[in-house]
């Protein structure tokens, strides 16, 4: 399918962009469990549900750990499958999401990003899903829900690649994406359905040498989820880290497959630069603030300032060349992380970019900005400091404090 | 073939191939390596098996071996139930759209006491009440067994265990055995049941009901673990005989609610001479040695009078039913 199809408008919030998504993907299970900001997600899918606008299984589990066990088991028996949560739903699946990505299950997942308790919170930032940073997921942070409706499309692609076989999470700003209402342009329900089409199962060779699907299937038992000790445990998360690699590369594949027919892409599909290409300065970010950044760029454009923005959209694979060649030409960095590491040095996102930087020559200067946590408001006011900051250490060559707090009283 | 035509023989058994295969890595005389083997010999037709984290989990599935000649998955240990929940999903989902070419597969989920009545009671209680189609089958060795013999809800009062050690203050464990099976005749289940590998017949007749039932079934057989409970490996069998005997553990089924005392457990109710004290069935078990002296001899008394009292409520259960 190589030529763009007709699409029908909505008015969505990414929540209910990411419950129309799935509508059109042919999912045979979803197993989920409420939590705001998730909730609408659920409810609208119920809906179709009920009204039998899908011929989806949906599982509605006492927690969400059974929730990510069903959908595990459910995936091992070959089904194509998709679940949702956000925060402390999130944390209680912990346990799972490890088990999922080791046993290679491609289920999909969405996360409306929510801080962490305690306090408690329902608000908006990424301590749950940075959380989970080394659970062996692919991450995926989206801008808008335009974005959300495409990359859960996207997701089962890229998951369900024989290569990748790995769980994803595609993760959308509670609140500011997951309850914002948006123009949403959607594709009709058989292009989506010819685009990723049927679930395809990797191949394996049995004790008796006969070469079956990988799945719960009493025509070839096959064991799954074994202990495996000292002498295999390694071989098996090496073999994981080679489906991130291969993931790497179809992440970018299914990003431009996908432009053809919807005739929208996100950067290279792992980071979205923003005039990037002459910048002096630049801020680095992932989910929605991006969006607010782009303005401000423009505003400060116009006023002669070389500024840019980095969105890094894929956050696992962590895309390390592409980020290296986006920034290694920029002056001064300010990376914005949602989140804390706390006792660390600074956020996660600071520590991946800052690292990744390590090897370039002249390697630009580059601070961090934690800001927003528990869906503390960002406003653009704040966000061109954070440049004006940022032209002044380019300017000067000097920085004073490496990682800020923003927009907190202190 | 339903159940009322099965006739589960000696050498029906024999000639069925086995399921749970040998060369696993439990240890001598276990009794739920025993009971699986087993228990196997009762599934009629398509199955596939998911299990619970535990002694029976690990001794069956060392990479790169395998002790299981059917489908098997695990996962972890609180979730045999969401695992069964989500192949059922799969099942009927796929079948809808033709991808299930089986008329019919049977699930059935096994897990120890911990897996059960403990981390693993959300996840059974959630899959129960949303009525998925699957056996869930508790091998009750009464204690975390694998993890070194810890104390579970299911170890009865007196036991000693690594986390209730028979000290000079406190004689093991304090607290009754956690009765299971009530809670699940409480989710409305049609089929509920208990079964000990000595009357195999029994439990494999049990086993099969189980999966004949058009959703969940629960399972619940006592299996002896020599090592915990520090007994004689070759013991297993017997104390399987002499739990039902002194009704420490009876055996009965429940119909949709109709509960019924199976053939071992109503001779004793229609004969209460036959009642073994529960001294008969304590004798040579390690864990309760600590019983047998002066200052603990309250326990023991304890013990007999719990057992009575839950043998009593029993028959009345079974006679207004």
């Amino acid at each position: 399918m190589e030529k763009q199809v007709k699409q029908e408008t909505m008015a969505l919030n990414g929540d209910e962009a990411v419950a129309f998504a799935v509508k059109q993907c042919d999912v045979d299970v979803v197993a989920a469990y409420p939590i705001t900001p998730q909730t609408i997600i659920v409810e609208k899918f119920s809906e179709y549900v009920a009204n039998g606008e899908v011929q989806t299984e949906f599982v509605c589990t006492e927690s969400e750990h059974s929730a990510m066990t069903a959908c595990l088991a459910a995936s091992a028996t070959g089904a194509r499958t998709f679940t949702a949560s956000a925060s402390a739903g999130l944390a209680l699946m912990h346990e799972m999401l490890f088990v999922t990505s080791g046993s290679r299950a491609p289920v999909v997942m969405a996360v409306a990003n929510r801080a962490l308790s305690s306090p408690l919170n329902i608000h908006g930032d990424h301590s749950d899903s940075m959380a989970e940073r080394d659970s062996g997921w692919i991450h995926i942070y989206v801008e808008n829900a335009q974005e959300a409706y495409d990359s859960i499309i996207q997701a089962f692609k890229i998951a369900e690649d024989v290569g990748v076989s790995l769980p994803i999470i595609v993760g959308l700003d509670g609140f500011t994406i997951s309850h914002t209402l948006e123009r949403v342009d959607v594709l009709p329900e058989d292009a989506v359905k010819q685009y990723i089409g049927e679930r395809q199962l990797p191949n394996v060779l049995t004790h008796e040498g006969k070469t079956v699907p990988f799945k719960l299937d009493p025509d070839n038992p096959m064991t799954m989820g074994p202990n495996a000790l000292q002498n295999y445990y390694f071989e098996f998360k090496r073999q994981q880290e080679e489906g991130m690699k291969n993931a790497l590369k179809k992440i970018q594949e299914v990003n431009s497959e996908y432009a053809k027919i919807s005739g929208r892409s996100y950067g290279n599909g792992l980071v979205d630069a923003y005039q990037l290409e002459d910048a002096e300065v630049a801020i680095v970010c992932i989910g929605s603030t991006a969006g607010t950044l782009k303005v401000i760029v423009d505003q400060l454009r116009q006023e002669g300032v070389k500024a840019g923005v980095l969105r890094l959209r894929t956050f696992r694979p962590l895309p390390v060349e592409e980020l290296r060649n986006a920034l290694k030409n920029v002056k001064a960095i300010a990376v914005m992380d949602k989140s804390m590491s706390f006792g660390g040095f600074g956020g996660p996102v600071f520590n991946e970019v800052r690292h990744v930087l390590y090897d370039v020559k002249e390697h630009p200067l580059i601070v961090n900005y934690i800001f927003g946590l528990g869906g503390r408001d960002t406003s653009p006011r704040n966000l061109r400091r954070i440049f004006e900051d940022i032209v002044q250490i380019a300017k000067t060559g000097h920085v004073e404090t490496q990682v800020q707090y923003y927009g907190l009283r202190e | 073939m339903t159940t009322q035509e099965w006739k589960f023989t000696a050498k029906d058994i024999a000639s069925k191939p086995d399921l749970f295969l040998s060369g696993h890595r439990a240890c001598a005389g276990c009794g739920p390596a025993a009971m699986l083997r087993l228990i196997m010999k009762a599934t009629r037709g398509p199955t596939i098996v998911t299990q619970a984290t535990g002694c029976m989990e690990i001794v069956g599935s060392v990479y790169p071996y395998t002790s299981w000649a059917l489908p098997w998955l695990h996962t972890a240990f609180e979730n045999a139930a969401a695992n069964a929940s989500g192949i059922d999903a799969a099942l009927k989902a796929m079948r809808k759209k033709g991808k299930v070419k089986q008329e019919h597969i049977d699930i059935i989920a096994l897990a120890g006491d911990g897996g059960t009545c403990d981390i693993g009671l959300q996840a059974l209680s959630g899959a129960v009440e949303r009525g998925h189609d699957f056996l869930f089958i508790l091998y009750d060795n009464e204690g975390y067994m694998n993890t070194g013999i810890q104390r579970s809800s299911a170890t009865p009062t007196g036991a000693a265990t690594t986390t209730t050690p028979a000290g000079s203050v406190i004689p093991g464990k304090l607290e009754k055995k956690k009765p299971i099976t009530e809670i699940m005749l409480a989710h409305d289940m049609e089929y509920v049941a208990t079964a000990t590998p000595y009357y195999w017949k029994d439990m494999l007749t049990k086993v099969r009901k189980g999966l004949e039932v058009n959703g969940p079934a629960f399972l619940h057989i006592f299996a002896p673990c020599p090592r915990g409970w520090r007994c004689e490996p070759g013991k297993t069998m017997e104390y399987s005989k002499l739990a039902v005997e002194s009704c420490v553990f009876p055996i009965w089924e429940a119909v949709n609610g109709k509960r019924q005392l199976s053939t071992p457990s109503k001779l004793i109710a229609l004969a209460p001479q036959k009642k073994k004290p529960v001294k008969d069935y304590l004798a040579g078990q390690g864990r309760f040695r600590h019983l047998y002296t002066p200052q603990n001899k309250h326990v023991l008394d304890e013990m007999q009078r719990f057992t009575d009292e839950r043998w009593e409520r029993l028959l009345q259960k079974c006679e207004s039913a």
